[in-house]
């Protein structure tokens, strides 16, 4: 996933190089014609930073300052906050729970949606468009709708409060969401590839992991990362299918606020923290982001 | 590219489609058997036909929450569309600038949607909140609990917090697609600002801008957890959307007969938009096609 690749799949295929010699008129004409235009994206940047701020300022108050006075920016800034969350266990178990089921779900998700990927991408065959067409109305399926029958298939086979009841229920929509993303990079690599692995004697396992895999290793990891994000966000499905063992981190936040009376301070570094994976990992797909909100499609 | 037919590849597609049938196809029957059927308790059921959807149909509280939910993604639509292609077009197109922009625009996208609430509900809170405080300081008598506008105001500034960046790159990934020669040529030709972003601009935009506005719909049309998490639906009833609606019915009153049938109609709906996005992005690729054809 390196920024080069990155940047040629979002120019479309535009050469790069073209624009060399003539980008310092450019710069110039476009610098004058509207000088005040970082303004636009700064004030919006602003915008989106503001209530993140204000809840990074919360998590380093004690409850009491919070309460007692309005300051903008913490007096006697305070980890005290943060230490409850990583040193009780029903706060930071929360935390490992996410993460096994995120990842456990990334896993499955990407491992199926692989080989269906590459037969939507490659062959025609009976009933393939169907088929397509069917997987992304689970993308776009209501959770609400899912919450009650999910209770009951998963009480039913009793994987009630375990990881894997929400991975497999997150499924639903990282599935056809992985297919689409990686259909769309496979694609994008020519077939002409294929064939001549095959008429080197290539198995198709063999083409598969040794040539093929490394050549859409950025569309492995992008669909990786849609995949994290949309289990990472999901609450609803999640909070249904746990009770106490593999409940989530964003449900143990709305419990122990209203059991405790409102701990604002330890609410908001629990919800800085849980912001934390997200812009960690932001970086590396920021230029595939748009493709993978379009499913594959920009 | 010319793919082959090869009906052997339904074995490459087996393992999805066994997951999402275990995943989606038996919980919806399930919905639909409830659909249709009563129950007292105890797992005994009796058949009652169509008559949840005929109650279901015909009450006000279905017709108010898909009303408001309406709204609600139409007003966001509204919002965040312009304000998404607008920021677009501002943003650097080369420099430093840009993974600036891109890393920091993204970041609202991947925060938990219940967070995302949380977040909104203490900003925006009187005593505590930095919103509140501000607009009450000034004399503007914002309470999102008591007051069915503030709270409206507030779910829509935090859908427009949340997800105008969605737009945003949408956009940016379309305009900076646009070669080097269009925007010469319109310069040439001596074309306004207008101009250049009415017949090149907008044009290129265009497959970006519907994936954009159907999502945007969509997942508007489904929210929950934002809005549960701000104000549950209140005040009184004035932000209950359609799936907060249905949870509570679901899950708080058990209601299953009346509740999968508001889950079948809901269902409906969305796989009719699902309908209408998957023809449209099907075309938006025919005409990409085309396009590099041409060039």
């Amino acid at each position: 996933m390196s920024t080069t690749t990155g940047t040629a799949v979002i120019d479309g295929g535009v050469a790069a190089g073209g624009q060399a010699p003539r980008s310092r008129t450019r710069a110039k004409a476009q610098r004058t014609g509207s000088r005040y235009a970082f303004l636009v994206p700064t004030l919006y940047i602003t915008f989106l930073m503001l209530p993140i701020y204000w809840l990074f300022n919360m998590s380093l108050k004690t409850n009491q300052e919070i309460l007692s006075k309005f300051t903008l920016w913490p007096d006697e800034p305070t980890l005290a906050n943060y230490m409850v969350i990583f040193t009780d266990p029903s706060w930071y178990n929360g935390y490992i729970n996410s993460i096994t089921y995120v990842a456990l779900n990334t896993v499955i998700s990407v491992a199926v949606a692989l080989p269906a990927a590459y037969a939507f991408s490659r062959y025609k065959f009976l009933g393939d468009k169907h088929l397509f067409f069917w997987l992304l109305t689970n993308r776009m399926a209501p959770p609400a709708v899912f919450a009650l029958p999910f209770f009951q298939l998963y009480s039913a086979f009793g994987l009630i409060d375990t990881h894997l009841a929400v991975a497999l229920a997150h499924c639903l929509f990282n599935v056809p969401l992985a297919v689409w993303i990686l259909e769309g990079f496979m694609s994008g690599v020519p077939k002409e590839i294929d064939e001549t692995a095959y008429i080197d004697g290539y198995s198709f396992p063999k083409f598969f992991g040794k040539i093929f895999m490394p050549l859409i290793a950025s569309g492995i990891g992008v669909a990786a990362f849609f995949c994290f994000m949309f289990s990472w966000v999901e609450l609803l499905i999640a909070r249904t299918l746990t009770t106490t063992a593999a409940k989530p981190i964003a449900a143990t936040m709305t419990r122990t606020v209203s059991a405790s009376g409102m701990d604002w301070g330890v609410l908001a570094a629990a919800g800085i923290l849980t912001i934390i994976p997200g812009a960690l990992v932001i970086y590396f797909v920021r230029n595939y982001i748009a493709k993978g909100f379009a499913l594959g499609r920009v | 590219m010319e793919k082959t037919v090869n009906n052997k590849a339904w074995f490459m597609v087996l393992p999805v489609l066994l997951l999402v049938a275990f995943t989606a196809v038996i919980p919806l029957m399930t919905v639909v058997n409830y659909a249709f059927q009563d129950s007292f308790g105890n797992n005994q059921f009796f058949w009652v036909g169509i008559e949840w959807f005929q109650e279901l149909l015909s009450s006000e509280r279905f017709h108010d929450a898909l009303v408001r939910n309406l709204i609600f993604s139409f007003s966001i639509l509204a919002i965040e569309i312009p304000l998404g292609i607008g920021i677009a077009l501002c943003m650097p197109k080369k420099g430093w600038g840009v993974p600036v922009c891109l890393v920091l625009m993204a970041l609202p996208l991947l925060v938990p949607w219940n967070v995302v609430g949380t977040i909104w509900q203490v900003f925006g809170r009187a005593d505590i909140g930095l919103l509140g405080y501000f607009l009450n300081s000034l004399g503007i008598n914002y309470n999102y609990t008591q007051d069915p506008v503030a709270a409206w105001a507030t779910v829509i500034v935090m859908d427009v917090w949340h997800w105008t960046s969605l737009v945003v790159l949408l956009c940016y990934a379309g305009l900076v697609s646009i070669p080097e020669a269009y925007y010469q040529a319109a310069r040439i030709d001596g074309a306004s600002r207008w101009a250049v972003f009415r017949y090149i601009q907008l044009p290129k935009m265009h497959s970006v801008l519907l994936i954009a506005v159907l999502l945007r719909f969509m997942d508007s049309f489904m929210i929950y957890t934002e809005p549960f998490v701000v104000t549950g639906g209140g005040p009184g009833n004035s932000t209950t959307f359609l799936s907060i609606d249905l949870v509570k019915m679901a899950i708080g009153q058990f209601d299953l007969g009346p509740a999968a049938a508001m889950s079948l109609v809901y269902f409906l709906i969305i796989l009719l938009f699902s309908w209408v996005f998957y023809t449209v992005m099907n075309n938006a690729g025919t005409e990409k096609k085309h396009y590099a054809g041409e060039e």
